[in-house]
Parts: C-alpha cells; sequence; structure tokens
C-alpha cells in the first residue's frame, strides 16, 4: 500500500522537480558560481509569475507574456548586483532589499493579490488538450525546458564571458588583475540568475492556475535545498556537474516532500521541514568538529 | 617603459593613525630593466606595487607606461599594460577552474572577453607545449583543476600566465615568499629565464637581500616610502650584503631580510 503510494508521487515530484529545477539552476549561477548570496528570489519567482498572470489575462500572447517575464526577472538581479556593486551595500542586505521591494511592484504588476489563470489559454493550455494523461506531456515539456536551459548554461560557462564570469566567484582579485570588471561580471550573472528563477515562476504559475503574490517565500531556501542533495550525490567539480545536481536535487527534493506528506507532514510544516533539512545539511559538519565547510565561500557577507 | 613622478600615497589621512605609505618617490625604468625592490617592513613596497597596478588610488603624482598616462586608470584597465604575481601562491589562480582554462583566462589579459569558446584545441595544443618547457609535469594535467596542485606548481604556472601574452611591466610581489626554499630558488630560476628570454621590465619586490643583489641589474632600497639607496650596472653587480648591512643596518632592523 505504502509502496504503491510512493510510486504514485514520482510523476507529480518528477513534474514539480523539474519545474522548480529553473529555481535551483539559478541559486548554482549566484551562490555556486559567484557565490554571490542572493535572496532576491523570494522576489524575482512571484515577479515572474505576476508579470506573466496580468499580460495573460490582457491578452498578450502567451510566449511574448513569459520572455517580458524573464526579462523583468533579469532586470530585478541586476538591480541587486547594482546595490552591491556601485552602492556597496552588503550582498545578503541588497537581495533582502530587493525582495522586499518586489513584494510591492509584485502587487502593483497583479493589481490584487492573487490572479487565477484557469479559464485563459496559457503556454500549457495545449498540452493539456492532447489525449494523454495530463502529467505525460507536462513533464516532457518541463524536461525539455530545464535540459534546455542547464545545457545552455553549461556552454556560456566555457565562453570567455563565463570563465570570467566563474572566475569572479572564485578569485576575485586575480581575474580583476586579468582585466575584467568584477561588478561587471556580479550584475550581469545575478541578472542571469534571477531571468531563471523568473522563468520559472512564470511557468509554474501557468501550470498550477494562478499567480499568488506570496508564492515566493521560501523559495531560496527551497532552491538551496535542492542542490545541497543534487551535490550530494554528483558533487560540484564541473559546471555540468553543478546544474545536474541542481536539477535531480530538485527533483529528489520534491519527492521527499511529497513522501513527508504521504506520511502525514501537515503542508503549513513544509517550509519548517526544508529548513531543518537545509540547517542539518549544513550544520552537521560542524558538528562533527570539522573545519567549517569550505563549500560554500561567500563574497560580500 | 615605467615612468613614476612624485608619487604620493597617505593612508588614514588626518587621523592618529596617519601612516605616509609613499612619499613623493620618483622611480624611472628603461625598458629591459629588471629591477628588485628591498625594504624593511612598512617601507612601502607593496604600496608601490599597488600604486602601480591600481589597485589604490593615488593621492598625488604620475604614473606612465611605455609613454601613456595610465593614473586615473582603474585596475582592471591597466591590466592591459601589467603582469602581476602576487606573495601568496593561492591569489594568482582559480582554484575551482582547469589549468587550461586560467591560462586560456590569462591569454585574454586585457582584452575584450565575448561569447566565443574559452579553450580551443590550437590554444590547448600551445599550452600543452608551453607548460611542457617548465618542466614541473603539468603538460599531462591541462584538465585538473588547480586546486590540486601545490604552491610552487600554482606560482609557476602563475607566472606561464603572466607572460602568456607579454605585460609591458611585469610586477612580482614577493612572489617566492610563502614557498619552501627549494620550490623557491625553483620559481625564481623560471622567474629569470621568463624575463630574460622575453626582454621583460619587471619590478621584484623581495624580502630576501640576497635575492635582491642576486637577480636584475638594479636594485632599490625602500625607506619610509621614499628611494633610500639607488644602484645598478657594476655597482650592484660587486655589491654585498656585508656592504649593505654595514651602510643601512639601522634602518634594515628586519630579522628576515637578512635570513
Amino acid at each position: 500500500m505504502l509502496l504503491e503510494g510512493l510510486l504514485r508521487t514520482i510523476p507529480v515530484s518528477l513534474e514539480q522537480g523539474l519545474a522548480y529545477g529553473l529555481v535551483a539552476l539559478g541559486v548554482v549561477i549566484s551562490f555556486r558560481i559567484l557565490s554571490f548570496p542572493d535572496l532576491t528570489v523570494d522576489g524575482s519567482f512571484p515577479l515572474g509569475a505576476a508579470v506573466v498572470a496580468r499580460l495573460i489575462t490582457a491578452g498578450i500572447h502567451p510566449w511574448i507574456s513569459v520572455l517580458v517575464a524573464v526579462a523583468t526577472g533579469f532586470i530585478a538581479g541586476c538591480c541587486t548586483g547594482l546595490l552591491n556593486t556601485r552602492l556597496k551595500i552588503n550582498s545578503l542586505l541588497s537581495g533582502i532589499l530587493m525582495m522586499t521591494v518586489l513584494y510591492s511592484v509584485n502587487l502593483r504588476i497583479m493589481g490584487r493579490s492573487n490572479i487565477q489563470l484557469l479559464t485563459v489559454d496559457t503556454l500549457l493550455t495545449p498540452l493539456e488538450q492532447l489525449e494523454l494523461p495530463r502529467l505525460v506531456p507536462l513533464i516532457l515539456f518541463f524536461l525539455v525546458v530545464a535540459v534546455g536551459m542547464k545545457a545552455a548554461i553549461d556552454l556560456f560557462m566555457h565562453t570567455q564571458l563565463g570563465m570570467a564570469m566563474r572566475a569572479t566567484g572564485d578569485n576575485e582579485q586575480m581575474i580583476r588583475s586579468l582585466g575584467v570588471n568584477t561588478d561587471h561580471m556580479t550584475v550581469l550573472g545575478l541578472g542571469l540568475s534571477n531571468a531563471c528563477v523568473a522563468l520559472s515562476g512564470a511557468l509554474v504559475a501557468q501550470d498550477q492556475g494562478f499567480a499568488d503574490v506570496g508564492m515566493g517565500i521560501g523559495m531560496i531556501v527551497a532552491g538551496l535545498a535542492s542542490i545541497i542533495i543534487g551535490e550530494a550525490v554528483f558533487g560540484i567539480r564541473t559546471v555540468a556537474r553543478m546544474t545536474l545536481a541542481a536539477l535531480a536535487g530538485s527533483v529528489i527534493y520534491k519527492f521527499i516532500i511529497a513522501v513527508g506528506l504521504r506520511l502525514g507532514l501537515a503542508p503549513t510544516d513544509l517550509k519548517l521541514a526544508t529548513g531543518v533539512m537545509v540547517i542539518l545539511a549544513l550544520g552537521i559538519p560542524a558538528l562533527r568538529g570539522k573545519e567549517k565547510e569550505g563549500k560554500l565561500h561567500l563574497r560580500g557577507v | 617603459m615605467l615612468q613614476i613622478e612624485g608619487l604620493r600615497k597617505t593612508f588614514n589621512a588626518g587621523t592618529a593613525d596617519e601612516k605616509r605609505a609613499i612619499d613623493d618617490l620618483d622611480l624611472h625604468l628603461a625598458s629591459g630593466d629588471f629591477v628588485t625592490v628591498i625594504g624593511s617592513n612598512g617601507a612601502g613596497k607593496s604600496t608601490l606595487l599597488n600604486l602601480i597596478a591600481g589597485s589604490y588610488t593615488t593621492d598625488q603624482g604620475e604614473v606612465h607606461i611605455d609613454g601613456e598616462r595610465v593614473t586615473g586608470f582603474s585596475e582592471c584597465r591597466r591590466a592591459a599594460y601589467l603582469g602581476r604575481i602576487f606573495q601568496d601562491p593561492l591569489m594568482g589562480t582559480a582554484a575551482s577552474m582547469t589549468i587550461e582554462e586560467n591560462l586560456a583566462m590569462a591569454e585574454l589579459r586585457g582584452k575584450p572577453r565575448g561569447l566565443t569558446w574559452g579553450v580551443t584545441a590550437s590554444r590547448r595544443a600551445a599550452y600543452r607545449q608551453r607548460l611542457s618547457r617548465m618542466g614541473l609535469g603539468l603538460e599531462s594535467r591541462l584538465k585538473q583543476p588547480v586546486s590540486l596542485l601545490s604552491g610552487g606548481q600554482r606560482q609557476s604556472l602563475t607566472l606561464l600566465m603572466a607572460t602568456l601574452h607579454l605585460p609591458k611591466v611585469l610586477l612580482l610581489d614577493e612572489h617566492t615568499a610563502a614557498l619552501d626554499p627549494k620550490t623557491a630558488r625553483t620559481v625564481m630560476a623560471l622567474t629569470e629565464q621568463i624575463i630574460t628570454d622575453n626582454h621583460l621590465t619587471a619590478l621584484m619586490v623581495t624580502h630576501n637581500m640576497r635575492q635582491a643583489i642576486h637577480y636584475g641589474n638594479r636594485m632599490i632600497m625602500l625607506h619610509e616610502g621614499r628611494i633610500q639607496f639607488d644602484v645598478s650596472g657594476q655597482e650592484k653587480a660587486e655589491l654585498t650584503v656585508q656592504e649593505v648591512v654595514a651602510r643601512f643596518g639601522g634602518t634594515l632592523n628586519d630579522e628576515a631580510l637578512l635570513g
């Protein structure tokens, strides 16, 4: 009985894991590649959802709506980067400020605290109308989008520009002495990261049928949980592994959550459970008396 | 090649901790000069290098490299002219990136970076050849992350990186001080070879008097932000540690300096 129940959670975990995996990919770019603890995510995720919901209900084509949502996420990330590099505001605080600002911005965009999308045509409507079980085309769609994004990030990080971005997170002094403006790299990287997150928000809103101003709460912690789980399995030696770890970790994370719900965890306790998961993952090495984990070295804090 | 006029830098100006690090300093380096810089702690050696590289802004004075005024240039803009190696072997390379990626990034020093592939097959072959000439066995480890290398290997790699795209001036900031004596000698020999082979203009800060006397064609001694002693050519070749200590022992109160 239990086993059968667990098996039934797999398709939905896969779909959700891939859709939210785009958030984890964004978190890889900020936390891992740039070593920048960017908390904008909790605001840029609902930003993507809000923009897409507002535009689609206004009759704009879903594809264009998604593109605009991604662009606004990019701008939001750049703003966080500028707060940090231009105004010299601490990196954590820059993200918190943007996240707070975006809460009001998202309410302005939507005009109210949520917009439902069940009665309008979205990007996913043609897929849902196929003569297939609902989840099959959706899983394929999110698989294509997530893997495509992963591949694009992998390729970009091996270009001249992408290598300069990775070096900015690894050894800022060194790459600056090689003539790279590390401020530009930080702003661009945070833009790309939040563009990824906003894309996730835009697609999730269409998948679940509504955009809500509160849908981003705890998103950064969930993203971190995903990459920590994934990295425990796949390691972080190359960019391709990091991005693979993010996607796989996101699916595993959603599966763990689904199992927890089946075992009687209240949906309201999910963020508590996620928080405890991240605290344990980050804290166990310290409790074991090991040196501070060198993995999560962060700039500007 | 490098012209410094009336350079001044004061830290914590107007406070009780005010410190004149560089005080009205003039220095001219001809093309091909290999100048060693010595002085006790706080004499202004590293500050001088940081001012040349643009890591610190100057309070007063001018810096010209190869005839071009770079005084107001940011650190990353000056990178087009300068190669720089730091004391800490960890500073010169990106640990999580591979040997070939570090080399490719260094080769683009001071140039715009675009969306073309970072490490191409033809460049990889060139890196392999350059690395094999160093004799450290790194040519077979191109795809390994730099974090796996020893301090001496990392510093040697940094040297090669600084010279892939030849700089107008090479700045060496006590770059062998953090290495064990044997590795330090190897890296120093490699440094001299690279400077000679490429006719580079170099400024080497060192804490080691013997090293300062042995290498280069000119030596300057800094004291309280000024040049206290400037010796070159034949006179420098005949200089001994004892002579310098006899003349400047009073200002050279630093144990390590004489080590």
